[in-house]
C-alpha cells in the first residue's frame, strides 16, 4: 500500500487530472451555492436536518426494525450483514439461485465499499456498472475517485479513450455521440441480465420503502426490469418518516450538483404485485453493519449523519490537489478521511487523518453540518493516544511541552531566531519545508527585546 | 476628566517571537497609536496549537494552563492576539482541550477569559491612514469560519486612502499551511499554496496582506521560491505603515 505522500506526489504532478479537478470542483462548488440560495432558509434546513440525523441515529435499531418489517410484510427478503463478506455471500447466493450470468448495477458506494464485483465475477458473474461515470471507470478499470461523480479525474478525451476499447476506436470525443454509445451498450445488458443491484439513498421505516435518488435512467431500469433486485443498504441510511425525507431531498440535491431537484426519485417498497405491470418478482435489501455499530455511542458517531452529497469533496482545497485517488480508500475527500480510518483496518486508513489542513471548509458545506473537521483532529488524538511511548513524535511533543511551558526556555528556544541573527539559518528549518519554500526572513530585531527596550512604557 | 485607557494584554504567539519580530511590534505601536495601554505578560508562550493540532492534548494543555494562567492573571480589559487562528485556539478550542484532559478548573478558567478576546483586526476599526497599495487580502481559515471575521480586516483596509482591495478567486480557500501539515504533507501543501499564489498574481495586487502569520509565512516562502518579490504583510504592519 502506498502512502499519502507518495500518492499526493504523483496527483500533484498530473497536469491533465490539476486541470480536471481544477475544472470540476469549481463547476460544483459554484452550482452547490447557487442551488443553495434557491430556498430561502437553507440554513435553518440543515440544522434541522442535523436534528433529523441525530434524532434517528438515537434509537437507530428501531427504525431499522420497522423498516425491515413492513418490508417484509411485502414480501421482501431483508438480510442483516455484519461484514462485507457476509454482504457478498448472501448477495453471490441469491444470484446464483436466479442462474445469473449477468448483473447489472446502479450506482452504489456501499457495494464499491465491500468490494461486490470482485466476488461475483470471482464466481463467472459478469457485473456490469450501468451509470455512466461507473460504467466508465470499470471499463478503465479504476475504482471511484468521487462519492457521486466517479469519473471526475477523467477528461472528454479520456473517457473517449476508454470507451473506444469497447468501440474498436470509432467514437470521437462529442459527449453526445458517447452517451448515445453507452445507451446502445447498456440497453443490452439491461434485456440480459436476471438480477439487478442498486444502492439506497434513504430508507424511509414509516412505510418500509427504500429510494433512490439519480440523474440517469438506470436507477429504474436496474431496480424494474430483472426479475430479480437487491438493494444494498448501508445501515445508517435510515429516515422515520416521508417528512424526514422531504427535508433532505430539499438538501441533498442542492449540495450534491445545484439541482433543486434530481431526474428521478424512486421509492420502492416490495416486488410486483399480482395485477402490476411493472417490477421485479423478487426483492432483497441487504443492511450493511461492516464496522457502523462500532461507531455508534462513540466520539465519531456524527460521521453517520453523512448522506453521501460529495459536497464536503468539491469545497476541500486538499481533495483539490490530490483528488480521490489520493486518499487510496474506496470514500475520499474529507468525509473519507474520516470514514476510512474507522471503518477499516489501520494499514489500510494510513495516516488519512492528517490528510486535511482542519480548515473547516467542509464543515460549512456540509448539508447536515457534521463537523468534519472536529472529527479529524479526534482521530489524530485517538492515534497519538496509540503511539507507543517511544514514538518519536509523542517524545518531541514531551519536550516542546516542558520548555514551552518555562518563559525562561520558551525565550531560550524562540529569541535566538529573532534576536541573535536576522535570517533564520537555512539548516534550522526542516528538509521538508525547504523543498517547495524559502525560510522566513524576520525583519526586525527579537519582539520581546523591543518591548523591552525601544516599545517599553505603555 | 480623561476617558480610562483600555488596558490590552498582548499575546505576541510563538510565530512572532520566533520568525516575524516585525509583527509584534506594529501590533503595539497600531494599538497605541489608538489610546491603548498595551502590555506583554511576561510569563506568557504559546497558546499549544501545534500540538492540539497534531492530537497531542496532554502536551498542549501543558502549555496552554500556563499561558492561560498568564493571561488570566494580567490586569487587562482586552486579550489581544494578532492571528486569526491563535486567537481561536484560545476562544473556541481551549474550554474542549481542557475538558478532553479532564481538567474542568482551567476550562472553566479558559471560558471566563474567552470574552476577553479579541483577535488584532476586531480592535482597529476604521484604523485610518494612507496606503497607496493595491492588496490582496488572505481570508485565513479559523477567522474566518470559526471565529467569523471577515469584515473587521476588510473595513480596517477599506479606511485607508489610496488603498485598494483586489477581488480574487480563492481568497478564502486554504493556503496549505494547516501547521505541521506543511511539513508533514508538503507536497500538497506547496500545491495548495501554489494555487492561491496563482490567483494572487493574477489579481493584479501589489501586496499580499493577511491576519494569520504563519499563512503569510508559508505564502511568502512559496512566493520566494517561485522567484516572486511580492511583498507579503501582515494588517498590523500595513497599518503601522500607512499611519506612520
Amino acid at each position: 500500500m502506498s502512502t499519502l505522500r507518495e500518492r499526493a506526489r504523483i496527483a500533484v504532478a498530473n497536469d491533465e487530472l490539476q486541470v480536471a479537478l481544477e475544472r470540476a470542483t469549481d463547476r460544483f462548488a459554484t452550482q452547490k451555492v447557487a442551488g443553495a440560495s434557491t430556498v430561502a432558509n437553507y440554513e435553518e434546513l440543515r440544522e434541522a436536518a442535523r436534528w433529523v440525523r441525530a434524532g434517528v441515529l438515537a434509537r437507530l435499531p428501531d427504525v431499522l426494525g420497522e423498516l425491515a418489517d413492513k418490508l417484509e410484510s411485502r414480501g421482501v427478503h431483508v438480510h442483516w450483514a455484519s461484514d462485507g463478506a457476509d454482504a457478498n455471500a448472501y448477495i453471490l447466493d441469491v444470484a446464483q439461485q436466479c442462474g445469473a450470468k449477468v448483473v447489472v448495477k446502479s450506482k452504489s458506494m456501499a457495494s464499491e465499499e465491500i468490494h461486490l464485483n470482485d466476488t461475483l465475477g470471482a464466481a463467472g458473474i459478469e457485473a456490469v456498472e450501468t451509470d455512466l461515470g461507473e460504467w466508465i471507470i470499470q471499463l478503465a478499470r479504476e475504482t471511484p475517485s468521487h462519492i457521486i461523480l466517479p469519473a471526475i479525474h477523467k477528461t472528454r478525451k479520456d473517457i473517449a479513450a476508454v470507451l473506444n476499447q469497447v468501440a474498436g476506436g470509432d467514437l470521437s470525443d462529442v459527449p453526445a455521440e458517447l452517451c448515445a454509445f453507452a445507451r446502445q451498450q447498456l440497453r443490452a445488458k439491461f434485456m440480459q441480465a436476471e438480477v439487478g443491484i442498486s444502492g439506497v439513498n434513504f430508507g424511509v421505516a414509516e412505510t418500509g420503502s427504500v429510494v433512490i435518488i439519480t440523474n440517469e435512467g438506470n436507477g429504474r431500469l436496474v431496480t424494474s426490469v430483472p426479475r430479480t433486485h437487491i438493494a444494498v443498504m448501508g445501515m445508517e441510511r435510515v429516515l422515520q418518516t416521508w417528512e424526514q425525507f422531504e427535508l433532505m431531498l430539499a438538501l441533498l440535491p442542492r449540495a450534491a450538483t445545484g439541482q433543486q431537484i434530481t431526474t428521478y426519485v424512486n421509492a420502492l417498497s416490495g416486488p410486483r404485485r399480482p395485477g402490476e405491470v411493472d417490477g421485479p418478482d423478487e426483492m432483497h435489501l441487504v443492511i450493511l453493519d461492516n464496522g457502523r455499530s462500532d461507531i455508534l455511542g462513540t466520539e465519531f458517531q456524527e460521521i453517520l449523519h453523512c448522506i453521501r452529497c460529495g459536497a464536503c469533496l468539491n469545497v476541500c482545497p486538499v481533495y483539490r490537489q490530490i483528488g480521490g485517488h489520493g486518499y487510496g480508500a474506496v470514500y475520499s475527500g474529507p468525509v473519507g478521511a474520516v470514514l476510512t480510518p474507522l471503518l477499516s483496518a489501520a494499514e489500510e486508513a494510513g495516516e488519512l487523518q492528517n490528510a486535511s489542513t482542519l480548515c473547516g471548509a467542509c464543515w460549512q458545506a456540509c448539508p447536515v453540518k457534521i463537523p468534519l473537521q472536529d472529527l479529524l483532529l479526534g482521530l489524530r488524538r485517538k492515534k497519538a493516544e496509540e503511539a507507543t511511548s517511544f514514538s518519536g513524535e509523542r517524545l518531541a511533543w514531551q519536550a516542546w511541552g516542558t520548555a514551552w511551558s518555562k518563559p525562561g526556555a520558551y525565550r531560550a528556544t524562540t529569541g535566538v531566531a529573532g534576536a541573535a541573527a536576522k535570517v533564520v539559518p537555512e539548516s534550522w528549518v526542516p528538509v521538508r519545508w525547504r523543498e517547495g519554500r524559502m525560510a522566513p526572513r524576520p525583519r526586525g530585531t527579537s519582539f520581546r527585546h523591543w518591548m523591552g527596550g525601544e516599545g517599553s512604557g505603555t | 476628566m480623561t476617558a480610562k485607557r483600555t488596558r490590552v494584554a498582548l499575546l505576541p504567539t510563538c510565530v512572532v517571537d520566533t520568525v516575524a519580530p516585525q509583527v509584534g511590534i506594529a501590533t503595539v505601536r497600531v494599538l497605541r497609536r489608538l489610546g491603548m495601554d498595551v502590555r506583554v505578560p511576561e510569563a506568557a508562550t504559546c497558546c499549544g496549537q501545534p500540538a492540539w493540532n497534531a492530537g497531542f492534548a496532554a502536551d498542549a494543555a501543558k502549555v496552554a494552563r500556563h499561558t492561560l494562567r498568564a493571561l488570566a492573571d494580567a490586569p487587562a480589559d482586552v486579550v489581544c492576539v494578532p492571528a486569526g487562528s491563535c486567537a481561536t485556539m484560545i476562544k473556541v478550542f481551549w474550554p474542549e482541550l481542557f475538558h478532553v484532559v479532564g481538567d474542568e478548573t482551567s476550562r472553566r478558567t479558559a471560558e471566563a477569559l474567552a470574552p476577553k478576546v479579541r483577535e488584532f483586526s476586531e480592535l482597529v476599526g476604521d484604523a485610518g491612514g494612507h496606503y497607496e497599495h493595491t492588496v490582496a487580502y488572505h481570508h485565513s481559515c479559523h477567522m474566518l469560519r470559526e471565529l467569523g471575521l471577515r469584515e473587521s480586516p476588510e473595513r480596517a483596509l477599506a479606511s485607508l486612502d489610496g488603498c485598494t482591495t483586489a477581488d480574487w478567486p480563492g481568497a478564502d480557500r486554504c493556503c496549505g499551511f494547516g501547521g505541521l501539515f506543511s511539513v508533514k504533507q508538503p507536497e500538497i501543501s506547496v500545491a495548495m499554496a501554489d494555487d492561491k499564489v496563482d490567483g494572487i498574481e493574477a489579481s493584479g495586487a501589489g501586496v499580499l496582506v493577511g491576519c494569520d502569520q504563519s499563512c503569510l509565512m508559508h505564502l511568502e516562502g512559496r512566493l520566494r521560491k517561485r522567484g516572486s518579490t511580492l511583498p507579503v504583510r501582515h494588517l498590523a504592519e500595513v497599518l503601522d505603515e500607512a499611519q506612520s
